[in-house]
């Protein structure tokens, strides 16, 4: 049988967005190992229920790391101590009895708590909006094989489209930048020759909607880190790239 | 031409027919000749018309998206904080289409048999038609979108086989196809949401659908952050709100789908086909204890290069590496030398099953089989091997703690895709006028059993390519006609009625969690209603469920209050749609006396343990009515003409 182990959660409790917050401390005792992070949240949610408490607002849906809708700073870590790992892939087995385990929701001004460790991350959403995107309307596409793509660049493009909006990167940064989200999706389309139409129009109208919304890079890095599908700040320094030439562009024309 | 003799049903239907509107024709040409006669709504006129699209998944999204650029006013909803998050996201293996890149001998018409067979004769052929011919508009415009795709090193796409087809013809990203084509339509959604064709409501869930003087005329919804519930009027509704795998608790599928949307729309008329016709996937990690939330699914592509075993020997506590080649039974190989390790999903599920129940299980629970990769990795090499299925070996390793490079891994059947939904015609649209529905929550295209690689392709052929062409007729004949206005009465009182019911959960004051019954709701289905069915079995869940169910409502303890986000809330109201769900499930199971696809009655197997279909009485779809108790639900049936496939016994060997 799977070993268990016992914990100390210090986990933020707060009613709604408006109302005060605070660390509540709970003893959670005999959990197997084998559990993942959720979980085991899970668990002391059922216990709470039991004892007619309400349980922990979190999110979480598919459990595999590809949603982005989970995300918790665990012990001041966003996604906690296990790299390149979201939050609900992270499991009991990294942890040992008797830690004591700091649950928080993402802090960051742009993305407000709803209740307990649950924030609104619609901002990131907003940054789609304007330019997150390559202008086809259906039916309208030549065939798929017309334009060869090398296996470099469609791999590069790749590791940029990998991001899962998760917002880790703006619960890491110490500004609350939204860099490594944005470049990530700026670069995955302006790689690809399908992107290049509207190349810089993208560029300059992603990371000008992203500066509306959040702090500004100051190249700590803290969001690579932080990021569970391990997305490369790279793209940051391109996507600057992109948008201080299209500025250019606009001044001396193309 | 072989035609199948079918029972023939007196379709007596109170509301609306089962006319399924199949264009006439050639089954080749029907959509053609479809698309160059329907009702076109003109560009003008397309902006007098709203739409409401539940669900932002591929289906959803791509519909949503298309429907913006043609020029209607469209109303997007989904209980996520944002479109991109919804179940699809989770898909991992590829999308099927008939491009025939490779030269392997694929068109449309092959794909179309093998869709056709995969479904095991329980599908109807001018919908899978249709569907194949689509499939090479889709990777189209994907790539355009700029999904990308694998590719080889001319830089061309790259193709992969998947279970029940002899070609490649699986289109894939990394071991993420389904987030990078979800991405894709999120992006377009997103583009029509900028341009103001397109308006969002996220964190939106419905809770039922409004129908009047016979049509679907809207729907109502609570926010889950505020409580607020709230009535929205449309010219046309369309569900795309995914399956109902959750049923069993333990389920390949993400925490919080649901069938409230299509048993809302049930409950209001609308006919639930195939219910009974559920899948298992054979390569999911096998549960490891009891407080386990959900179970994480291999995709099956691993099956081209991964070996399927167990040991000859039951109880055989060795570690794999010590068992030699002699002393293991590879026995999909044996069994089917044509297809192997290829063939559909509920052939190698049930032979999974099987092994197993004999003892021969492998791993701490002996719940599970061998899938072993030191073959091909050893062909391959193990960068080769990286390359294809990196990102799900280390899934299996953080799951698992176990490497896969060095160890087998160990496998195990687990619900994964649901083929029965809301029934629809042609056009997609349900017997109930107005309403259609798209992707997993309808039951179109799949018969009773789903390849591999063929939901992605019918999400995105519904959105994209089908329902913008056949919501045409359906809008063109209300030209000039407002919609409802959303006061009006009837939105009025089913908007009273959802407050009612929401409350009612927060009233029980009970002693034992949400959670706690649908765990005990899903091991009874699993148990009675899953891989493998009896008359005994079934008639057990018939009995226990609703007694099960009594509990529920009167003993269910949800804390907290409803003018806030409160889980425990909103899954209470899916859970009970579960509790109906499942007796219409097992009501299905029961009434269909063969087994087919994923429906497999151990009264009907042939002596070697096949199943054994009878296309005499049961080649027909059957589309339940509600009634207001789902064991005296009404069938209807729609009878399976094939006109130009012959009924074949599926045989993979
Ligand atoms: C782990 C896994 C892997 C898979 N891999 C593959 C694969 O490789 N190839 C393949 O072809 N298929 C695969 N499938 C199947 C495929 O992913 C699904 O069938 C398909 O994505 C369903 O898409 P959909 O658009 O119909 O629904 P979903 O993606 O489930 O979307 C449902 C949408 O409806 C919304 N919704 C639901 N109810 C409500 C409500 N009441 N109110 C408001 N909104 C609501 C949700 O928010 C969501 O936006 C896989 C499935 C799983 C579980």
């Amino acid at each position: 049988m799977a070993k268990t182990i016992s914990v100390t959660l210090r986990i933020w409790r707060q009613d709604g967005p408006n109302a005060p917050g605070e660390f509540v401390v709970y003893q959670v005792e005999d959990i197997p190992d084998d559990a993942s992070f959720l979980e085991m949240l899970d668990i002391l949610n059922e216990r709470l229920i039991a004892r007619n408490k309400e349980p922990v607002c979190f999110e979480s849906d598919c459990r595999e790391g590809i949603c982005g809708t989970c995300g918790l700073m665990i012990n001041g870590q966003a996604h906690g101590p296990q790299k390149a790992t979201a939050t609900c892939q992270l499991h009991m087995r990294e942890f040992k009895d008797n830690d004591v385990i700091v649950v928080e929701p993402w802090r960051a001004e742009s993305f407000p708590v709803i209740k307990d460790l649950t924030v609104d991350r619609s901002a990131m959403d907003e940054i789609i909006k304007v330019g997150g995107y390559i202008s086809v309307n259906t039916g309208a596409a030549p065939d798929a094989n017309l334009i060869p793509i090398p296996h470099q660049t469609s791999s590069a493009a790749f590791d940029a489209a990998a991001c899962i909006g998760c917002g880790a990167c703006v619960a890491a940064c110490p500004n609350s930048a939204a860099q490594l989200f944005c470049s990530a999706k700026v670069q995955h389309l302006n790689l690809l020759p399908q992107g290049q139409a509207e190349r810089w129009e993208r560029a300059e109208a992603m990371v000008e909607k992203m500066e509306e919304f959040f702090g500004s890079c100051t190249n700590h890095g803290e969001c690579e880190e932080a990021c569970p599908k391990e997305i490369s700040i790279d793209f940051i320094a391109w996507t600057n790239r992109d948008y201080v030439k299209s500025k250019l562009k606009r001044r001396i024309g193309p | 031409m072989g035609k199948a003799k079918g029972r023939y049903h007196e379709v007596s239907i109170v509301i609306g027919s089962l006319n399924t509107h199949t264009p006439e024709g050639r089954l080749a040409e029907k959509w053609q000749n479809y698309q160059a006669t329907v009702k076109l709504v003109s560009p003008k006129n397309k902006r007098g018309f709203e739409i409401i699209v539940v669900g932002t998944g591929l289906a959803g999204a791509s519909a949503a998206a298309s429907l913006g650029e043609l020029g209607y006013k469209v109303h997007a909803f989904t209980y996520h904080d944002s479109p991109r998050r919804a179940h699809s996201i989770a898909a991992q293996g590829g999308i099927n289409a008939a491009k025939n890149y490779q030269n392997d001998g694929d068109s449309v018409w092959r794909l179309f048999i093998d869709t056709i067979k995969g479904g095991d004769y329980r599908s109807r052929e001018a919908n899978v038609h249709r569907l194949a011919e689509v499939s090479l508009n889709i990777i189209d415009q994907c790539v355009a979108q700029g999904v990308p795709f694998a590719r080889d090193y001319g830089g061309l796409l790259d193709n992969r086989s998947f279970g029940g087809a002899q070609v490649s013809r699986t289109f894939y990203a990394r071991g993420q196809t389904g987030q990078q084509l979800l991405l894709g339509a999120y992006s377009a959604l997103m583009r029509q949401v900028g341009q103001g064709s397109v308006t969002l409501h996220n964190r939106k869930e419905m809770l039922e659908l409004v129908v009047h003087e016979g049509r679907a005329v809207g729907i109502v919804v609570r926010d889950l952050l505020t409580g607020e519930v709230s009535s929205h009027s449309a010219h046309a509704v369309v569900l795309a709100t995914g399956g109902y795998s959750n049923v069993y608790f333990l389920s390949t599928n993400a925490k919080m789908c649901n069938v409230t949307a299509a048993w809302r729309a049930h409950r209001q008329g609308a006919l639930f086909a195939n219910p009974c016709y559920t899948q298992i996937h054979p390569t999911c990690i096998p549960q490891s204890d009891e407080f386990q939330s959900k179970l994480t699914l291999m995709s099956e592509s691993l099956r081209n290069d991964g070996r399927i075993w167990v040991p000859q020997k039951g109880s055989d506590t060795r570690p794999p590496s010590e068992i030699p080649d002699s002393e293991r039974d590879y026995y999909l190989e044996v069994k089917y030398p044509a297809f192997g390790n290829l063939v559909p999903r509920d052939v190698a599920s049930r032979n999974a099953k099987s092994v197993v129940d004999e003892g021969r299980g492998i791993g701490e629970r002996a719940n599970g089989v061998y899938l072993d990769f030191t073959d091909a990795i050893a062909a391959q090499g193990e960068a080769a091997i990286a390359d294809k299925y990196g990102n799900l070996f280390d899934i299996y390793e953080r799951i698992t703690g176990e490497n896969p490079y060095k160890s087998p891994m160990r496998i195990y059947p687990a619900t994964h895709y649901t083929m029965g939904g809301l029934w629809v015609d042609y056009e997609l649209m349900s017997n109930l006028p107005g309403l259609f529905v798209l992707g997993e929550a309808n039951f179109s295209d799949h018969g009773a059993n789903r390849l591999g690689a063929s939901a992605l392709m019918q999400g995105l052929a519904d959105g994209y390519f089908v329902l913008p062409s056949t919501i045409g007729p359906w809008l063109a004949q209300m030209l000039g006609e407002s919609k409802l206005p959303a006061d009006h009465e009837v939105f009025e009182t089913t908007e009273t009625a959802v407050a009612q019911r929401t409350q009612r959960w927060l009233n029980i004051n009970g002693t034992r969690s949400v959670d706690y019954f649908h765990r005990e709701l899903g091991k009874l289905v699993w148990d009675n209603v899953g891989m493998s069915r009896s008359r005994p079995g079934l008639e057990k869940a018939l009995s226990e469920i609703p007694a099960l169910y009594e509990e529920y409502l009167s003993d269910v303890r949800v804390l907290g209050s409803a003018q806030t986000l409160n889980q425990s809330l909103e899954k209470a109201g899916r859970v009970a749609d579960f509790f109906e769900l499942a007796q219409l499930m097992a009501r299905d199971a029961l009434e269909r006396e063969e087994s087919c696809g994923g429906h497999f009655r151990e009264e009907h197997q042939t002596p070697e343990g096949e199943a054994r279909r009878d296309d005499d009485n049961f080649a027909h779809a059957t589309a339940w009515e509600w009634t207001g108790d789902p064991q005296k639900s009404i069938a209807h049936f729609e009878p399976l003409d094939f006109t130009e496939v012959d009924l074949a016994v599926r045989s993979y060997k």
